[in-house]
């Protein structure tokens, strides 16, 4: 649906914003891109939106070019930028209906309705848009860009400086519209990336540093602690674990229950070893998982190269 | 949508009507506007009256002549303050790249806004006409072809300081800045042809002549229509209106 071919946009002959950006995003995928501020998301956005061209490479929108046939591409494209565009002076309703009319819906009305409908602000439609609060802003800018009900949604920052009821209900729309529309999806808070997204991407410094399947990023990044139930054994399992190579340190945080710390030269996961270990010594192995695993990490771990 | 060939003027033409009407709403929700609009017609009808005075004192047929002269030095402030809104506000908002990334061209969107500035000018002109209709219905037997040459020549003249206001309302996301350029470079172009007395090179003198936004005026207020300046003016706009589109599409190439 959405494809990035070698994307290179440099301003003003010097500045370099993106380079060789290159990557697929399927139907009915929701994806996380993620990077750190200045790392070229906006301009990756504003490229597949047709806002602008890029220097080198190419864009397809559900398999329209964005340069060549750029109002075809943008016909399948609903877009919400960082600061949502919005005139203060309409009401919801006028200004549903005039970016509809711009994108020669043909039954207008209808789209409106249904766009409202969907985001939740239908109690609002006569309202004039400059009295709305933010999250109702933001909102409203969503409407608009599902009007056209687009294959591709791309969005820019959707729950920034919303507070934590709306954000959960913006989030909640979006992993709703993402059954039915394939969604790029910019943010800064990871956690949103781990609850609504099927995918991350990582751009750092205009190159695209990761691109995996959350359940990917999981299994890439080695565990840096561990948590263990275990029935029997009580004192000697910290002992024996803390023997091992791969564990720096295991703490007893009551009985049968402990938390391990991953040796930082470790360079594979210790959890086999660890099961292995309990299990030889005749122990009964409850729980054996990862934990604190967070995107976190591979983000850190990803934008703190070069 | 619109595959057929025929059928993009019409999908075109849809477009500019979308982005004019919705303009023309902000005009009606602006209280710049209003006030702008209603110092224009106040200033307008007083030296109106002040012209009407002077016919009678002179024993001649009013013909407006003085109305039009004040009107055309009152708009050099008008229209840049009247077009300063389109553009910028939109770069403010963040409005502009919605536009510019909806199925929509850049010159629709130029040529929409700018159509909206040219009606709402249209109806100040317009209310104006209630002065001369006046001079009628007061027994008088004003000199009507100057009247309506010299109205087409107003409109023509602020046609084209239209043109350069929205312009200026491109360069900067600031209202107030475009204003002041819209105005700075108005009033540059009506009296660019003062330059030409110092200069001795006759070609240049004409051609600083010939630029000269106010110059234009002249043949209109005597009741001439003359083609080239209809030509002048059309070319002016459309220079402006083609500078405007190059400047959002500058991004491109940014």
């Amino acid at each position: 649906m959405i494809e990035a071919e070698g994307l290179t946009k440099v301003y003003g002959n010097r500045h370099v914003a993106i380079e060789e950006v290159t990557f697929r995003v399927e139907r009915g995928q929701i994806v996380g891109f993620l990077g750190p501020n200045g790392a070229g998301k906006t301009t990756t956005m504003r490229i597949l939106t047709g806002y602008m061209p890029p220097t080198r490479g190419q864009a397809r929108i559900a398999g329209y070019d964005t340069v060549l046939q750029s109002l075809e591409a943008r016909r399948h494209i609903g877009y919400l930028p960082e600061t949502v565009p919005l005139y203060p002076e309409m009401s919801v309703r006028a200004y549903l209906s005039f970016m509809a009319e711009i994108r020669g819906l043909s039954n207008r009305k209808a789209a409106v309705e249904r766009a409202m409908a969907l985001t939740g602000v239908e109690d609002r439609a006569d309202t004039l848009i400059g009295k709305l609060s933010k999250g109702y802003r933001q909102r409203v800018g969503l409407a608009q860009a599902i009007l056209h009900n687009p294959d591709v949604l791309i969005l820019d920052e959707p729950t920034i400086g919303l507070d934590p009821r709306q954000v959960k209900e913006v989030r909640d729309l979006i992993q709703d519209l993402g059954k039915t529309h394939t969604i790029l999806l910019s943010t800064h808070i990871l956690a949103e990336v781990q609850q609504i997204c099927d995918r991350v991407l990582i751009i750092h410094r205009g190159r695209i540093r990761a691109d995996m399947t959350l359940g990917e990023a999981m299994r890439s990044q080695r565990p840096t602690r561990i948590f263990l139930r275990v029935e029997g054994g009580d004192r000697q399992v910290v002992e024996a674990l803390n023997a091992l190579p791969l564990v720096r340190r295991v703490e007893r945080l009551e009985p049968g229950v402990y938390e391990i710390a991953v040796a930082d030269s470790a360079n594979q996961d210790p959890s086999p070893v660890i099961a292995e270990t309990v299990i030889r010594r005749g122990w009964r192995l409850l729980e054996l998982r990862p934990v604190g695993f967070t995107l976190e990490d591979l983000f850190l771990r990803v934008t703190s190269q070069d | 949508m619109w595959k057929a060939g025929s059928i993009w003027h019409l999908g075109a033409m849809r477009n500019l009507w979308v982005i004019a009407r919705r303009e023309l709403g902000a005009y009606f929700m602006s209280p710049v506007a209003y006030l702008v609009g209603a110092a224009f017609l106040v200033m307008m009808g007083f030296f109106f009256y002040a012209d009407v005075i002077f016919t009678i004192r002179s024993r001649s047929e009013p013909a407006l002549r003085y109305v039009f002269g004040v009107m055309t030095t009152i708009l050099l402030f008008v229209a840049p303050v009247l077009t300063m809104r389109l553009l910028a506000e939109e770069q403010r908002l963040g409005t502009l790249e919605l536009l510019l990334t909806a199925p929509v061209r850049d010159w629709e969107v130029v040529l929409g806004k700018y159509l909206a500035a040219l009606m709402f000018y249209l109806g100040l002109l317009a209310a104006t006409g209630v002065y001369p209709l006046l001079l009628f219905w007061m027994g008088g037997n004003p000199d009507l072809g100057p009247i309506l040459s010299g109205y087409l020549g107003m409109f023509m003249f602020g046609a084209a300081l239209l043109s350069m206001g929205l312009f200026s309302s491109s360069l900067s996301q600031n209202q107030v800045v475009a204003a002041v350029l819209g105005i700075g470079l108005v009033i540059l172009l009506a009296v660019i042809s003062l330059l030409a007395d110092g200069i001795t090179n006759p070609t240049l003198q004409q051609i600083l002549n010939q630029l000269d936004l106010r110059n234009h005026l002249t043949n209109f207020r005597r009741g001439l229509i003359d083609t080239s300046d209809v030509v002048y003016y059309l070319s002016v706009i459309a220079t402006f209106l083609f500078l405007t589109v190059q400047i959002l599409n500058s991004r491109r190439w940014r």
